[in-house]
């Protein structure tokens, strides 16, 4: 009989025990986006704006793929047509003064090199974004290497 | 000989007949008045049916457009945009002036054949012929320098200061090399066809 009340008594502690904790726990947990009820409606952030065109943007480490300076808006890459070939392909970027992709997109990844773009480099926006003017969401101190910065 | 003519007669010769012989009943003013009144009735009513035909509406009565081309341009800037101005279908397929317009109306016929022959009633039908069809658009701007387009983006009109670095190099240089809206603008407002044939090195999978 004790030991059968022991029991009951410890299961219902446990409960407790484990209620109470989700009540502090959730009380103290703040998403990324701030510390806003459930059941409320945030308020929107600043909606950032891609800059329109701008110059090319140094890169920051030797293996960076390059980030693009201009807005990307319904630029479609799909398997029948590729928007930022029509001017970064070896055969339109002296026409359309653009940076032409780089050698290392014709190999395949036992370094055989192909007659077109390799179809692992084929989707540009994989490795190479748009820029927004927008502080930085976490703070870091990465500097770059002197072959880049000259300093 | 004239009364053996009138046998022989069918019925347009004998209403040519007719036709030639001046009105022995009516006055000349009575034929001029209902001559005028019955041209203005039958020239706007076939205006009027004209203009039906050049609405969105229209248009997409069709599924072939309903399904393919109008969906894809509703993901496009000339469907929603920041200043909300909106080009339908007739504001860049169909010609303003008179004169293009009605041999555009014409062509359009062929169409309608290729409805009735459901030619593209599939979107695999549709996606099969969608070079061909490209190409017709975009030789057709070709032709008359993008006239479409041009009701509204015109290269003397254009500000290129407030234009972005890619778009005065482009711009400027066009004017002079004489090139035209759809040599670059392509698929805007459409998807595109396989540009395989078009620009090779620009799509995967061709050597």
């Amino acid at each position: 009989m004790i030991n059968k009340l022991s029991i009951i008594a410890s299961i219902t502690l446990g409960v407790l025990a484990v209620t109470t904790s989700l009540q502090s726990h959730s009380a103290e947990i703040e998403s990324l986006r701030g510390a806003s009820e459930l059941d409320r409606t945030s308020s929107a952030p600043e909606h950032k704006r891609y800059a329109k065109d701008g110059r090319p943007i140094a890169r920051d480490y030797v293996q960076q793929p390059p980030l693009i300076p201009h807005k990307i808006d319904n630029y479609r890459i799909n398997l029948k047509s590729n928007k930022c070939m029509s001017c970064h392909s070896w055969k339109n970027y002296r026409e359309a003064g653009a940076t032409k992709i780089s050698q290392t997109h014709f190999e395949d990844r036992d370094k055989h090199v192909l007659a077109n773009v390799s179809a692992r480099r084929y989707f540009c926006t994989q490795c190479h974004v748009p820029q927004v003017n927008a502080p930085a969401l976490v703070e870091n101190e990465f500097e770059p290497i002197t072959a880049i910065s000259g300093e | 000989m004239n009364s053996n003519k009138s046998t022989e007669c069918n019925i347009i010769c004998r209403l040519w007949e007719k036709l030639k012989k001046p009105s022995l009943r009516y006055s000349l003013g009575a034929l001029l008045t209902v001559g005028f009144v019955a041209g203005i009735i039958f020239w706007g009513g076939f205006n009027t049916a004209m203009e039906m035909t050049n609405t969105e509406d229209f248009c997409i009565s069709c599924h072939e457009m309903k399904d393919n081309v109008y969906e894809e341009y509703k993901q496009t800037i000339h469907y929603s945009n920041r200043t909300g101005v909106r080009a339908t279908c007739p504001d860049c397929h169909v010609p303003k002036e008179w004169q293009h317009k009605i041999v555009r109306k014409i062509q359009a016929s062929n169409e309608l054949l290729h409805k009735a022959l459901g030619t593209i009633d599939t979107r695999e039908k549709f996606e099969a012929k969608r070079l061909k069809l490209a190409g017709n658009v975009w030789t057709a701007m070709k032709k008359t320098d993008s006239r479409e387009c041009r009701n509204c983006h015109d290269f003397e009109f254009m500000d290129f200061g407030t234009q972005g670095r890619r778009a005065i190099r482009q711009h400027s240089t066009a004017l002079d090399e004489g090139k035209t809206c759809i040599d670059c603008h392509k698929g805007i407002a459409h998807e595109l066809p396989d540009m395989h044939s078009i620009d090779p090195t620009g799509v995967i999978g061709s050597n």
